[in-house]
């Protein structure tokens, strides 16, 4: 089982977790139906670097992890706040 | 039976099994003696029987080979049991042990026919001739899987305990041996926890049975000097006779134990799993009798059993030498060894050996053995210069071949997680590459043949930290390991993979059919594939592949080895089962009621109050005292939230589709939950208990997915709210029923209950018999109610003084059933049960105001919807009196297409008549609109769609 490393908590087992989707940039409340359905429903579901939203299900923390869907690699995990957050994922990454 | 004479050694030979303590088994209904500590296998051998299975395919007589529980030829049937390796399974009185895998009888065998036709049965010989015409594998299929297959399930087979632990070690080594135990001392030194896995069931691996020095003293000193000292550490545990099945991501371990699975987090792994010894491929080299070298030492050493009377030792290494010495030893007359080493060079263990006598013959090797049922002899060959086996020169008779050619270190678990091995064309052997950062390999495993390298090799290892230093190789892996020891004969029978009856010509078809890469060739040649998982057999593959295809081992590659490592019983796997369920604070009191429980989510609730053979007249009678009196119900385990903050508005009013923006203090409003979909996830009740403060209320099954999303949604927002699940926290009753305010009157004295002071949907904090209360007028089931919240500690007594005080007026307590057809009665919908995963707010009629606000989770979905019209709607609907009643689920039909389906109904009293919830296309949603029901047996039933709802449509009651 792997270990993920939840900011809140620390490392914890994978099954203490749930992957909440990928992080991807919330249309304005105005935008159009097509920008919202894409929002809704359209995942990027990249093989390589993603950025997902995921929950320490125990506490109810959520924070981001960064990590890679071919090497099953974690890259980092943040706070929400983090200020690392603004910078790029690197090619192919969402941001 | 008495124990044949010849057949044990004295002392010091047998450490494992204890003399004084004889004891009687039988095998295949006769009856032999043992001692305490010897397992099926040595047992067997000093009865004289060497014969303990049949083959899988062709049915030949099969023996022990490595004794170390690593192949299907030693897999016997204990007290009921099939698949138990001989040689791990330690005798009890009385234990019945059977071969398998044979017709009649194991000396005799009618399946044996088969293996006269083995020519006739060619690789991928099942995938070629049974698929034609269509539906012939149907009919063959049972035939051949009665031939071959493993063993006998017994069905009638008795419930055993398996149960689960976990553990957790800085430095869990793997193997018990000379590098394992100084990887622990070393670890242990440092003061790390350390956790020691073998599979033997004492440690000291190839220290208890091998020979490392001319005298055979060395190597029992070594052990006894490192168990010492193990002794000595309090931070080392052992698990011995345990197996280390997998070694899954970031170290976590699965190890058997008997009847218990530990789950093992470790910070590092140290693989000092040793090395497996390789067979030699010659015709009938799985004759019974033709052994590995370390498994007659092994008899010897461990069990004190002579492995045979005369013995020839096929060699290519000073360990052969030492398996020579040892059978020496042991009273065995060593007819010869042959050395497949041209000019071999003479190690102290050759220079005893030559001492002694022993006639050795070089550049030789065995190109057949010979003998039915067991060996009886063996023809000795030339190696030609090319490498091949040459004229026979001389038959000689033995009843035992020791083969000591070579070694395959045991990485099964280092490929778990994720290393690569690499043929090492220097040793003949594949080494561990790309190994995750935590591991780490030692001893034998990682080619430290010497004692001397193999300790100081463990010691590193157990320092840690590895790395660049992973494998820092020594001279005692040369010359260890034959490159080539296949000698393919003209009449065939020279097994390469013995679970799966593999001979050379099968893998040598297998590449000439195109299946010529090594994982593809293992599929279709199933070699690798038996219990063994290649253990004894991929090494030789590879090497064959190599030389049929005409390049290295090193390009050729490895298969994959996967978890398991041997094989886990179902009932590890399965454990014992848990089946954890909530009780709410009321539970003892409802069953002390007479209550019939259901579940609903996690939670236990009271379904109804009486026998199961009364349930509907329990159920009408409780729905009859709510309408006419009043009745109490429990609702604990609806979900409760506590939401506070200045944002706390804000935040609801985003999350909701229900507008809270504005809501008053003390005021309540149904709140209904769709997400980014559109879809309908939850609903409840929210409360403003202050300007900064609701509680708010979810479904009993829903709660823990509205917390996940309101947690998500405001990582994103970052609104100041706290958000508190406090489900646990509080017991919730409802009272119900016209005479419920005068019931709660009665307890209640700092809340003022005149229906305008605290009127329908207000919301209250005060006290209920004495008891600190968040009260909220709610009309769930369209009565006059009043939902008590009070601290979970104080249910049981809230529930008692109510139905306490309430008796007077009629107060029974009621379940989910009543309240079920209370709620459809005022078209009330539940979540889940009126709503599916496709269900938007327009659809049950709700939501139409939500345009309105700037946003919410779920509105956009929700405008598109609108601006697309609806596909279905749900109304309430009325059957004629006398028909068939429709159930949750039942078609409506329209022109004979599905048009929509019933998702409530229900017999009601107050309404008259059988009233339920259904979706239909718009066109029928019209009030007055008939539509047609399929119901139980096809037939049709009409209903027509009436007002919501069904009960008091003008909400009068639940305002009283």
């Amino acid at each position: 089982m792997k270990i993920l490393n939840c900011p809140l908590n620390g490392p914890r087992n994978i099954s203490e977790f749930a992957c909440l989707g990928e992080v991807k940039t919330v249309p304005p409340p105005d935008a159009g139906t097509a920008d919202w359905a894409n929002f809704v429903f359209t995942e990027r579901n990249a093989a390589g670097l993603v950025r997902e939203w995921w929950i320490h299900i125990a506490t109810n923390y959520v924070f981001i992890v960064d990590r890679d869907t071919l090497t099953e690699e974690t890259i980092r995990t943040y706070r929400v706040n983090d200020p690392l957050l603004s910078q790029s994922l690197g090619p192919g990454g969402t941001k | 039976m008495t124990h044949p004479p010849g057949h044990r050694l004295p002392p010091p030979m047998g450490t494992l099994i204890e003399r004084q303590a004889p004891l009687m088994f039988s095998f295949e209904g006769i009856r032999y003696a043992a001692y305490t500590g010897d397992t099926v296998a040595s047992a067997l051998t000093a009865n004289g029987i060497s014969v303990l299975s049949r083959s899988f395919k062709y049915h030949r007589p099969r023996g022990i080979v490595s004794l170390a529980a690593s192949e299907a030829n030693t897999l016997v049937e204990v007290n009921g049991v099939p698949n138990v390796f001989a040689e791990r399974h330690i005798l009890s009185e009385g234990d019945c042990i059977r071969g398998q895998n044979y017709l009649g009888s194991l000396s005799f065998d009618w399946n044996a026919w088969i293996g006269a036709f083995g020519r006739f049965l060619p690789i991928g010989f099942y995938y070629c001739s049974f698929f034609r015409p269509q539906g012939a594998w149907r009919f063959w299929e049972p035939v051949i899987r009665r031939m071959a297959g493993l063993g006998r399930v017994n069905v009638a087979a008795h419930h055993g305990y398996y149960d689960k632990a976990y553990l957790f070690a800085d430095d869990a080594i793997i193997g018990g041996g000379a590098a394992g135990l100084s990887a622990a001392i070393a670890a242990a030194e440092k003061g790390r926890r350390v956790v020691i896995v073998d599979e033997n069931p004492v440690l000291g691996g190839a220290l208890n049975y091998g020979r490392v020095d001319a005298d055979g003293m060395r190597a029992g000193d070594e052990r006894n000097r490192l168990l010492a000292r193990i002794k000595t550490f309090s931070n080392i545990t052992i698990l011995a006779g345990a197996r280390c099945e997998g070694c899954f991501a970031d170290n976590w371990l699965s190890i058997v134990q008997r009847q218990r699975l530990y789950k093992l987090r470790a910070g590092r792994v140290i693989l000092a799993t040793g090395a497996l010894e390789q067979p030699a491929v010659f015709r009938n080299n799985d004759l019974p009798g033709v052994m590995f070298g370390s498994a007659a030492q092994r008899l010897i050493r461990l069990y004190g059993v002579r492995p045979g009377k005369r013995a020839v030792v096929l060699t290519a290494n000073d360990f052969g030498y030492g398996v020579a010495l040892d059978l020496a030893d042991a009273n065995v007359d060593v007819v010869a060894i042959i050395d497949l080493r041209h000019g071999s060079p003479g190690g102290v263990m050759k220079s005893a050996a030559a001492a002694r006598k022993i006639r050795i013959d070089t550049g030789a090797a065995i190109s057949e053995a010979l003998g039915r049922g067991t060996v009886r002899g063996v023809r000795v060959v030339r190696i030609e210069p090319d490498g091949s086996a040459g004229a026979a020169f001389e038959t000689i008779n033995c009843d035992l071949v020791c083969v000591s050619v070579g070694f395959a270190p045991n990485l099964a678990l280092a490929g778990h997680a994720g290393g690569r091995l690499v043929y090492d064309a220097q040793t003949a052997m594949h080494l561990p590459t790309n190994l995750p950062a935590e591991m780490a390999v030692a001893g034998s495993a990682n080619q430290h043949f010497d004692l001397d390298m193999a300790i100081a090799d463990g010691s590193r290892a157990g320092r840690g930290p590895q790395g660049a230093e992973q494998f820092a190789g020594d001279h005692s892996a040369y010359g260890v390991t034959h490159p080539r020891p296949l000698f393919p004969h003209s009449k065939g029978k020279e097994f390469v993979d013995f679970d799966e009856d593999l001979t050379v010509k099968d893998i040598l078809d297998t590449i000439a059919s195109g299946f010529e890469d090594i994982e593809l060739l293992k599929r279709y040649s199933t070699a690798g594939m038996g219990p063994s998982q290649g253990r004894h057999s991929s090494v030789n593959t590879i090497r064959l592949t190599a030389r049929a295809r005409g390049k290295s081992e090193t390009d050729i590659g490895t298969t994959t080895p996967r978890p398991p490592y041997s094989g886990e019983s179902f009932g590890v796997l399965a454990g014992r089962s848990f089946d954890p369920v909530r009780r709410t604070p009321m539970h003892h009191r409802h069953l002390d009621a007479g209550a019939q429980m259901m579940v609903a989510g996690s939670w236990l609730r009271p379904a109804y109050y009486g026998k199961t053979q009364e349930a509907d007249n329990a159920i009408v009678k409780e729905v009859t005292s709510v309408r006419s009196g009043a009745g109490l119900v429990d609702v604990s385990t609806l979900g409760k939230l506590e939401i506070r903050g200045p944002d706390s508005p804000e935040f609801l009013n985003r999350l909701y589709v229900t507008g809270h923006l504005k809501q008053p203090v003390d005021r309540a409003r149904y709140g209904l939950m769709t997400d980014q979909t559109g879809t309908i996830v939850d609903d409840g009740v929210i409360c403003r208990l202050a300007h900064r403060h609701f509680f708010v209320t979810a479904t009993t099954s829903g709660v823990d997915a509205v917390i996940r999303s309101m947690y998500l949604c405001n990582a994103q927002w970052q609104l100041d709210v706290d958000i508190t699940n406090v489900t646990a926290a509080y017991a919730a009753v409802n009272v119900a029923g016209p005479q419920s305010r005068k019931i709660l009157a009665e307890v209640c004295n700092d809340i003022d209950l005149d229906k305008d002071a605290f009127p329908y949907m207000g919301v209250r904090v005060g006290h209920v018999a004495n008891v600190l209360a968040r009260v909220m007028r709610v009309g769930f089931v369209g009565e006059l109610g009043y939902e008590i919240h009070v601290p979970a500690g104080c249910g049981e007594f809230i529930w008692d003084r109510l139905l306490d005080v309430g008796r007077k007026w009629g107060l029974i307590p009621f379940g989910i059933e009543a309240q079920r057809i209370l709620r459809l009665e005022k078209g009330h919908v539940i979540v889940g049960q009126d709503t599916d995963g496709l269900t938007n707010p327009l659809e049950i009629g709700m939501g139409s105001t939500a345009a309105a606000k700037p946003f919410f989770v779920g509105g956009a979905a929700l405008n598109a919807h609108a601006q697309r019209g609806l596909g279905r709607k749900l109304v309430g609907f009325k059957v004629e009196d006398g028909s068939l009643m429709p159930k949750e689920c039942h078609l409506v039909i329209e022109g004979g297409e599905i048009s929509g389906h019933v998702t409530s109904c229900a017999r009601s009293a107050a309404v008259g008549g059988i009233i339920g919830l259904a979706y239909v296309r718009p066109h029928q949603s019209e009030i007055g609109e008939n539509f047609t029901i399929r119901v139980d047996g096809g037939r049709l039933v009409s209903a027509r769609v009436v007002t919501l709802p069904f009960y008091d449509p003008t909400n009068e009651r639940q305002k009283l």
